[in-house]
């Protein structure tokens, strides 16, 4: 009964529990000491959740603020800060420890690996992220306010920003050690504890993506690191690295950032891809089409993404040649991410499908997400991106993958495993009210900022010319009503779920779903596969 | 299984039990940035936060080592675990070879692009007494664009880089004797050539420190001289530190062996610190040609 | 509200109408790549609603056995190559275009300052004016009321850029404090200001008329406040401007040995202020936030006068507070003399412009 808080509602049934009680500890011990997959990685979904939360109240002051030109609720300042910090906890508090929370509870279960190979540091890595989030939030009660300078931080900017900026670049360090530390557990469990008979090439996706996203996190967090220590040591010991008067280049800071901003920007993707290459195969009762291609299509996004950075810098003025490389370089990463399009959809071709909200969810996310790949290759066009840099189409652009992507894939996983996490079933109708309300009032919100950018509304602005009030107003009505509906999905999908409250789930809910983590009962006991299973053929089934 | 686990038996694969060590460690992580951000901006009482941190991270650091290590030589680490350990050594000195990237970038970056730049015809328009040369620095030659810099000398191959180039090599050799002789069984020995290894590891760091003091007092070489200070002195600190580092964990096998800990046959503890070794004395290769030479 | 000719039009749905060759072709390129786009989304998901329709559960249909297929899976993979290939080649004649600088025959520094914007024309007909372009200032109080109105509400200045048509500009771009971008969407130009480095944008507009676009690179709290505003004058009335506009400047030139009264400098100060100092320490001198006050400021009311001035010349707080150097002796002496007699400040200290010719020494 790993994830269910109150234990109480779930008396009987679960005598394999009984069997480790020496072992499961209880009361406030069992989290702050955790070295259990299953309970740090609710803990990752519910610390994820929160930031959400914040995240999204963040966004909503923004987006009340725009709700009509001029200034109404906070000056421009504050109004910075909102951007920044909304972006900052929305990347590094709400997307990229969601999958992480993932990653805990799944991937052992997935592969058949009793629990994450380093289980303490496991933990070390889940609650380092407390005092980041604490310094983070709490910037905003330190003098002169929040970094205020975006979320990407740049020089000379972050220069003029008051103290909460080096809050903030030791809490994005904290933040930085603790995805290295995550990204080792999963990749040497991935590497090292899978089930006899689980060869790679049988691996479901999720794993796979899993492993090339810590491949991609170990190579770039620490470059994250570099350039934010140098902004630290340019504002307080006196070198020169983004300060042309000594020498330095602004711009390079931009060059170092991006050079992890890109790949971080896949980080937020690739496992979202994996959730929704397990959910759509299991819906369609088909099994996945082209999965060796699969994996070389995810392993090809990730080496691409390291040469594309400068596409964010197209406006700083790079000789032509650059231009020209990070063009063509962003545009081939079409080709691999159709590739992955191509084979859900063929998936889904002569299935016999079910639409339950797991798949509901993944379809929106097929759906959704292509438009914002396709606004990415309008933007990885030079020229057009000339015109577009920095102004709403941006914003349009990586809101339709974050939101409609990685938020849309992370609430399908949580459909889809919710019932393994906790035993019991949500319900459907409120699932698909769920779903519904929020794809409505996502594209409320986030389709007009198109014709915002397209129009020349540039990003980051506290007040805008009379003529983009319309569109504005717009997207705030989208922007609650989006909201709102995530306050729906927490009080009642979430919480019932939590307290137990629901149909008991059985093993394996879902007819046609495929893998190890179908194997052992609904809620998944606290231990699982403490020795290695036994693996059929196709190292799906546990035959002993 | 593992707190169920017979005594003396080796697990499949060892798991903890709940342990008190990764939150505390947390906690002391937070004091030490909360304590380092408010003390960056001149807090009186934030040195001492920051201190306690330390002290906090430090110590259960030192509990959690000892618990492991209590655990590896009571024999619950099973081969698969010993694989375990040498995958993440190397993803971990992979992550530390990409923080050191980020400063190698910005060294290339600040004399390929910066530099030349900011010398360059075109912005005579903001900078015009400035010549792009590297190092930016000697007589009659302005350090900096904006003229701020004072004048400053750089440091060459010879002699200190060069004596740091050969104690490092040295010790490469030295460790790699010590392990061979750790397979031969022959801890003696293995011990004798650890603390050699250690001692010029130590050795390397005073060099170190001694150049640094010469810089700061005879050249007028500080982390302030503009962006080649910068570099350098970030790059060869950070470099410093991690000799620092990689010299204590050295210290510490060397302690484990006196007291009898490892194998001929198991000694990922001592592999992973020669691993680590080895990684510091690459980037030190590559510093003494980008830094010192070029 | 209506549209802006030049500026956005109201709910606007595709980019400005280009004035620009370049503009044109970045027109041409968006509604390529829309199309393109379109087409593929629509016979992607076409595909894809027509399985979700047919295929299901409900009705019946049987799942299909087949999960792999090298034939299908290569021709996927070769035709979006192919694809984006023409898109990439499409697009480099614009790139290569975009990037010539060259030949122009009139250059122009815009320097990017927190938050207003300085031109200077190097180079051509007009070389050797100067001036600053900044907000209007109603604009920005309408802002703060919460109340705004007009057509170019927030992209009004007090002095456009003015450039001849038909002719190559050249815009060299640069900032005094952090990184701002210069951006004009019916000119198609956007191009990043840079502390310390300068970089340059070119464009030949090809209609007489105003053209208005905004600082394009988060710069600080007034980031949304420093619009910029191209007129393009037919070279007639572009010669005619040059001319009056020189002998403006010749008549601004003030003599900075003139010996000031307290209240001429006082009245020229307030002027200064408002178009330089009110933005951040706001009309009544009482600051906000990190601002200092300068009602009741220490440093205003010393008696020593050499620690105002020192911060107006070379900024103070890391550059929060810029370094005013590029204001003339006379505006400088006049805005600390105004600071140190306005509101409850009552020093009865004059600053004259040969103090600051002093103490820039
Ligand atoms: C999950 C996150 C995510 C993902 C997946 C992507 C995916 C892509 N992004 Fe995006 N991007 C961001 C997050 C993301 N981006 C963020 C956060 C920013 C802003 C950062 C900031 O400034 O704050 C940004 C900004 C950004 C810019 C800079 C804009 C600017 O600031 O001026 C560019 C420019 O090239 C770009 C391009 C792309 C491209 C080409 C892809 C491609 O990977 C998309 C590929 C997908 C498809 C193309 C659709 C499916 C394909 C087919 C159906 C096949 C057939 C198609 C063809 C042959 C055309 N992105
Ligand atoms: C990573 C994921 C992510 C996610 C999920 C979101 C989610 C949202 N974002 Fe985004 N956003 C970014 C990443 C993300 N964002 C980034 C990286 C930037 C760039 C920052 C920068 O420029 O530096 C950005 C910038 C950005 C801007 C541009 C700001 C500017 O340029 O000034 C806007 C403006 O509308 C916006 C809006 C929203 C909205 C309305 C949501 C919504 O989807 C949020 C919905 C969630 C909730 C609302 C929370 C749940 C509700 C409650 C807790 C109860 C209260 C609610 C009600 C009573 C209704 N975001
Ligand atoms: Cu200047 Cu934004
Ligand atoms: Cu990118």
């Amino acid at each position: 009964m790993s994830a269910v808080l109150d234990p109480k509602g779930h008396a009987g049934g679960h005598s394999d529990d009984h069997a480790h009680d020496h072992g499961h500890p209880h009361g406030w011990r069992r989290w702050l000491f955790a070295t259990n997959h299953k309970d740090i990685g609710t803990m990752y979904l519910l610390f994820s959740f929160a930031m959400l939360m914040v995240g999204g109240v963040l966004a909503l002051g923004i987006r009340a603020e725009l709700f009509q030109p001029g200034l109404q609720f906070v000056n421009p300042e504050l109004f910075n800060q909102l951007t920044t910090m909304h972006g900052l906890i929305m990347v590094f508090g709400a997307i990229m420890p969601a999958f992480v929370g993932f990653a805990n509870w799944m991937l052992p279960l997935q592969i058949g690996a009793a629990d994450m190979a380093f289980a303490r540091m496991n933990n070390l890595s889940f609650w380092l992220l407390i005092p980041a989030a604490l310094m983070l939030v709490g910037s905003f009660f330190m003098p002169g306010g929040a970094p205020a300078a975006g979320w990407t931080l740049y020089a000379p900017l972050t220069l003029q920003m008051g103290p909460s900026m080096d809050a903030g670049i030791f809490a994005m360090h904290i933040m930085g050690a603790s995805s290295i530390m995550g990204s080792i557990n999963i990749i040497v469990t991935i590497l090292n504890m899978r089930a006899p008979g689980m060869t790679l090439m049988k691996m479901p996706l999720f794993a796979w993506t899993w492993l090339i996203t810590a491949y991609l996190l170990i190579a770039v967090m620490p470059v994250l690191a570099g350039a934010i220590t140098m902004t630290l040591t340019d504002r307080h010991f006196g070198t020169s690295f983004f300060n042309p008067a000594g020498g330095g280049d602004p711009v390079m800071y931009q060059h170092i950032f991006w050079f992890f901003g890109h790949p971080e920007v896949y980080i937020m993707i690739l496992p979202a891809f994996g959730i929704v290459s397990a959910i759509i195969p299991a819906f369609a009762r088909k099994r996945l089409f082209g999965y060796t291609s699969m994996v070389y299509a995810t392993a090809s996004i990730a080496i691409l993404s390291f040469i594309v950075w400068a596409h964010h810098m197209y406006t700083t003025g790079m000789p032509v040649t650059g231009q020209l490389f990070f063009m063509y370089a962003t545009m081939l990463i079409a080709v691999p991410t159709g590739v992955k399009i191509f084979n859900w959809i063929a998936t889904m071709w002569k299935g016999s499908m079910t639409f339950e909200t797991p798949m509901l969810w993944s379809v929106g996310f097929l759906f959704v997400f292509t438009m914002g790949g396709f606004t990415g290759l309008i933007l990885a066009m030079a020229p057009i991106d000339i015109q577009l840099q920095d102004t709403y189409y941006v914003v349009a652009h990586f809101h339709y993958v974050l939101v409609a992507g990685s938020l849309f894939a992370l609430f399908a996983g949580v459909y889809y495993w919710g019932p393994k996490w906790t035993g019991v079933m949500y319900s459907e109708t409120r699932g698909k009210i769920h779903f519904w309300g929020s794809l409505i009032f996502f594209n409320i919100t986030f389709f007009p900022m198109h014709f915002l950018g397209l129009a020349g509304m540039p990003r980051r602005y506290a007040d805008y010319p009379m003529q983009f009030a319309d569109f504005n107003a717009i997207a705030s009505v989208g922007a609650f009503g989006f909201g709102l509906m995530q306050v729906y999905f927490f009080v009642f999908v979430v919480l019932p779920m939590m307290r137990g409250k629901g149909e008991p789930a059985p093993q394996k809910p879902w007819e046609a779903a495929e893998g190890l983590e179908w194997e052992v009962p609904s809620p998944a006991p606290w231990h699982t596969f403490e020795t290695p299973p036994k693996l059929d053929a196709t190292a799906t089934r546990v035959i002993g | 299984m593992s707190a169920t686990t017979a005594a003396g038996s080796t697990p499949h694969y060892y798991i903890p039990a709940p342990s008190r060590h990764p939150v505390l460690m947390a906690g002391g992580l937070f004091l030490v940035i909360l304590g380092a951000g408010q003390w960056v901006n001149g807090s009186t009482w934030a040195p001492w936060v920051l201190l306690a941190g330390m002290a906090v991270w430090l110590t259960v650091m030192f509990q959690w080592f000892s618990e492991a290590i209590r655990e590896s030589e009571s024999g619950l680490y099973s081969d698969r675990i010993d694989v375990s350990f040498r995958w993440s050594m190397s993803w971990f000195i992979f992550s530390e070879v990409m923080f050191f990237a980020a400063f190698f970038g910005a060294l290339y970056w600040a004399r390929v692009h910066a530099v030349p730049n900011l010398g360059s015809l075109e912005n005579q328009l903001l900078w015009p007494d400035f010549k792009a040369l590297w190092p930016s620095a000697g007589p009659g030659i302005t350090a900096s664009p904006a003229g701020t810099v004072e004048p400053f000398s750089t440091i060459g191959p010879w002699p200190l880089p060069t004596i740091n180039t050969a104690l490092l090599l040295t010790s490469g050799v030295t460790l790699t004797i010590a392990h061979h002789a750790l397979i031969a069984g022959n801890r003696g020995k293995t011990i004798l050539w650890m603390w050699i290894t250690v001692a010029l590891g130590a050795t390397f760091v005073g060099v170190q420190a001694f150049e640094y003091i010469h810089a700061y007092r005879d050249l007028n070489l500080k982390l302030s001289s503009g962006i080649f200070g910068s570099t350098f002195f970030m790059l060869t600190g950070f470099h410093g530190f991690h000799v620092l580092v990689g010299m204590l964990m050295l210290l510490f096998i060397t302690i484990r062996l006196m007291k009898g800990h490892f194998t001929p046959e198991r000694h990922f503890g001592f592999e992973g610190a020669a691993w680590y070794w080895h990684f510091v004395d690459v980037v030190w290769l590559g510093l003494y040609f980008l830094v010192y030479w070029l | 509200t209506n549209d802006l000719p030049g500026g956005p039009k109201v709910n606007q749905l595709n980019l400005h109408d280009p004035v620009t060759k370049i503009g044109e072709q970045q027109h041409f390129l968006h509604n390529f790549m829309l199309v393109v786009c379109l087409v593929i989304f629509i016979a992607v998901f076409a595909v894809m609603f027509y399985s979700i329709l047919k295929h299901r559960k409900s009705l019946g249909h049987k799942p299909a056995n087949f999960h792999e297929s090298v034939a299908v899976e290569i021709a996927w993979t070769i035709v979006p190559f192919i694809i984006v290939v023409i898109m990439g080649a499409m697009a480099t004649r614009t790139v290569v275009a975009m990037k010539d600088t060259s030949n122009a025959d009139l250059t122009i520094k815009a320097t990017g300052y927190q938050w207003k914007w300085g031109y200077d024309y190097l180079k051509g007909q007009g070389e050797g004016i100067a001036f600053l372009s900044t907000l209007d200032v109603s604009q920005r109080t309408m802002s703060d009321s919460g109340k705004p109105s007009g057509d170019d509400y927030l992209l009004k200045v007090d002095n456009p850029l003015v450039v001849p048509v038909n002719q190559k500009v050249r815009i060299v771009t640069t900032a005094n404090d952090v990184i701002h971008a210069w951006m004009v969407p019916s000119l198609g130009v956007k191009q990043d200001a840079i502390p310390g480095f300068v970089r340059d944008t070119w464009f030949r507009a090809e209609k007489v008329g105003d053209y208005y676009g905004q600082c394009a690179e988060l710069c600080g709290k007034e980031h949304a406040y420093m619009p910029i505003h191209v007129k393009v004058l037919s070279t007639e009335d572009y010669a005619k401007w040059v001319e009056g506009k020189k002998k403006e400047m010749a008549a601004l030139a003030d003599d900075p040995s003139k010996v000031w009264t307290l209240e001429d400098l006082v009245a020229r100060g307030e002027k200064v202020y408002a178009a330089n100092c009110a933005a951040c320490h706001r009309p009544d001198g009482k600051g906000a936030g990190p601002i200092k006050a300068l009602d009741g400021s220490p440093v205003v009311t010393d008696a020593d006068k050499s620690k105002q001035i020192q911060i107006l010349l070379n900024g103070a707080a890391n550059g929060a507070m810029p370094a005013w150097k590029t204001l003339s002796d006379t505006e400088i002496a006049a805005v600390a003399t105004y600071t140190k007699n306005s509101w409850g400040n009552k020093t009865g200290t004059v600053v004259q412009p040969s103090e600051i010719v002093a103490a820039r020494k």
